[in-house]
């Protein structure tokens, strides 16, 4: 064999080899995160979790009640603003837009997707939390909205366009309008993906911790309205995790395991609409 | 040109025609346009099209084109792949307009009012329209033909189930499914499926029913009945159908045009365009010397 081709096979062999190494580090990771987090939280998980407040400095035991509802609440407002508008952009830039203002649409969406979310947070804070002298769930809830406009608007967009021309067509040769064509037939036959999208969307916001630092801030207690600060599992774990004391340390793996596993149930919950969504068409 | 439909029409004997018409499986007026059938001067067509030009962006897909549909009767257009056929017949309900980019020139008639100045959903209401691939919605197969119905508001609630129930006897599929109105659409056959989309688009009443290549994508016995049913319907609705059989062209088609790069090379009755053809082009292709 000549040196060439020692080289060759050599050089050949050390790819494969470093790109299946990274490609284990990748998969690696996720379950490692996992592990540590069921290992550290799973016995710190109890139905006081779920059920009680939060003790006081350096008390042992207490919950994360209000946490929970909290983020439910942050959530809620974050869907009720940002999935109608990111549909409905979604919905423009398939059926309707015009080449040059939905190309700048679609790079505006992309650009507001890598805004760092910290910046989120003070964009909000400066929208809703300075002119009410308030940290509130609402303002955490519309600083999370803007993170969920570009990605269902995004995912959105992605499955309408994939829905055949001919489905549009037959229903406008039967006389139907534009609008009533995209709500009758183009975003029935697009629901199922358009359903996980909002599923994604959502699990991945009500994960983030950054932008309800400034907006929702927290809570140790039951917030008594929208306009209350209110507690919420990502900054709960972030308040406790960097904590001196060892309870609040377990009650910080605790939440971040629950928060793990409804995320993972958001995605397989997600998957699962997916897959069952295609009915096989006969020819 | 224009004496070739009065010749078309004293071929037949009306009491001959309401014979064939009578083994439909139809049951509402035969009557409607057969009188004026056999009167010697040619009746105003339902549809004419003049100097129709399309363009796609910078490419020209029509060129001058002019044609009539008369009343009742079934026209095919044929040719070549590419040739213009589906274009002009995408422009007849100005389905073709909402493509990106597309113009058109020319004037389109529908019983004298301008097609192109018309209000389009009323347009696409009368002119319907059966695609090459069948294309039920993802529904019922209620739901289905009852969609045009109830878009254009044409009928009550109440009233829904008598048109759904005589538009799929129109499309002859009443019989396979009227124990599953409420399944999906897309647990049909293709044959069906396309029979459905027949009965979808006869559902709202049209005066003009446009096919394009309704048979490409099915086997033989499902295009038989498809042929049957175009000839069974009729009486009904004046029908343009374009085809790359020419088989079929001669099977359903009463008239027949002839389309080679944009241009309508020639029309006739569907015999003299077959057995007779007066331009060189149109022997070539019938007789399968290109296409």
């Amino acid at each position: 064999m000549t040196a060439r081709n020692i080289y060759r096979k050599s050089l050949n062999n050390l790819m494969l080899t470093l790109t299946g190494v990274c490609a284990l580090v990748t998969v690696l990771v996720l379950f490692i995160i996992l592990a540590y987090l069921v290992y550290n939280g799973a016995t710190s998980v109890d139905p006081a979790f779920f059920t009680q407040l939060p003790k006081g400095t350096g008390e042992v035991g207490g919950g994360m009640a209000n946490a929970i509802l909290g983020s439910a609440e942050i959530v809620a407002i974050a869907s009720a603003i940002g999935i109608p508008i990111g549909f409905f952009t979604g919905v423009y830039l398939s059926e309707w837009g015009g080449a040059a203002f939905s190309f700048v649409v679609r790079y505006m969406c992309d650009l507001l997707n890598g805004v760092p979310s910290i910046v989120i947070g003070i964009f909000a804070w400066i929208i809703i939390v300075r002119p009410m002298h308030q940290f509130s769930a609402l303002a955490g809830g519309f600083a999370l909205s803007l993170m969920l406009i570009p990605i269902t608007a995004k995912s959105t967009e992605q499955f309408l366009v994939d829905i055949p021309r001919a489905l549009r067509e037959g229903s406008l040769a039967l006389g139907a309008t534009k609008w009533r064509t995209v709500a009758s037939v183009v975003v029935p036959a697009a629901r199922k993906g358009i359903m996980t999208g909002v599923i994604l969307g959502v699990a991945r916001v009500s994960g983030e911790s950054a932008p309800l630092l400034f907006t929702s801030l927290n809570n140790q207690y039951w917030s008594t309205g929208l306009t209350e600060p209110t507690a919420s599992l990502p900054v709960m774990i972030y308040s406790h995790a960097i904590s001196p004391y060892d309870d609040w340390h377990r009650q910080a793996w605790a939440a971040g395991l629950v928060l793990l596993v409804l995320v993972l149930i958001a995605n397989i919950a997600a998957r699962l609409i997916l897959t069952r969504g295609s009915s096989p068409a006969r020819g | 040109m224009s004496s070739t439909p009065a010749r078309a029409k004293n071929d037949r004997s009306p009491t001959e025609m309401k014979t064939a018409y009578s083994e439909a499986p139809v049951t509402e007026s035969t009557q409607s346009s057969v009188p004026q059938q056999v009167q010697a001067t040619p009746a105003q067509p339902k549809m004419r099209a003049s100097n129709v030009n399309f363009h796609y962006g910078t490419f020209k897909a029509l060129h001058d084109v002019s044609l009539e549909f008369p009343a009742n009767k079934v026209t095919a257009l044929i040719g070549p792949s590419g040739c213009g056929k589906s274009t002009f017949l995408r422009s007849l309900n100005r389905i073709n307009e909402t493509l990106r980019g597309t113009r058109i020139e020319g004037d389109i008639r529908l019983d004298g009012e301008d097609v192109l100045k018309m209000d389009v959903t009323s347009l696409r209401r009368r002119v319907g329209m059966v695609f090459q691939r069948p294309n039920p919605f993802p529904k019922s197969i209620f739901e289905n033909v009852a969609y045009g119905v109830r878009v254009n508001g044409l009928a009550s609630r109440s009233e829904l189930p008598d048109i759904v129930e005589k538009s799929l006897r129109r499309a002859a599929l009443w019989d396979e499914v009227r124990d599953k109105l409420h399944d999906s659409a897309h647990a049909l056959s293709g044959g069906q499926q396309q029979r459905l989309c027949i009965a979808r688009g006869l559902a709202v009443d049209p005066e003009v029913l446009l096919l394009d290549e309704p048979c490409s994508a099915l086997d033989p016995i499902a295009t038989a009945k498809i042929e049957d049913l175009l000839v069974a319907i009729k009486d009904q609705c004046t029908i343009v159908i374009v085809t790359h059989n020419m088989q079929q062209a001669a099977r359903v088609a009463d008239n027949t045009g002839f389309f080679l790069l944009g241009r309508l090379i020639e029309h006739d009755r569907t015999d003299v365009i077959f057995k007779n053809p007066s331009k060189k082009e149109t022997e070539d292709y019938i007789t399968g010397r290109f296409g």
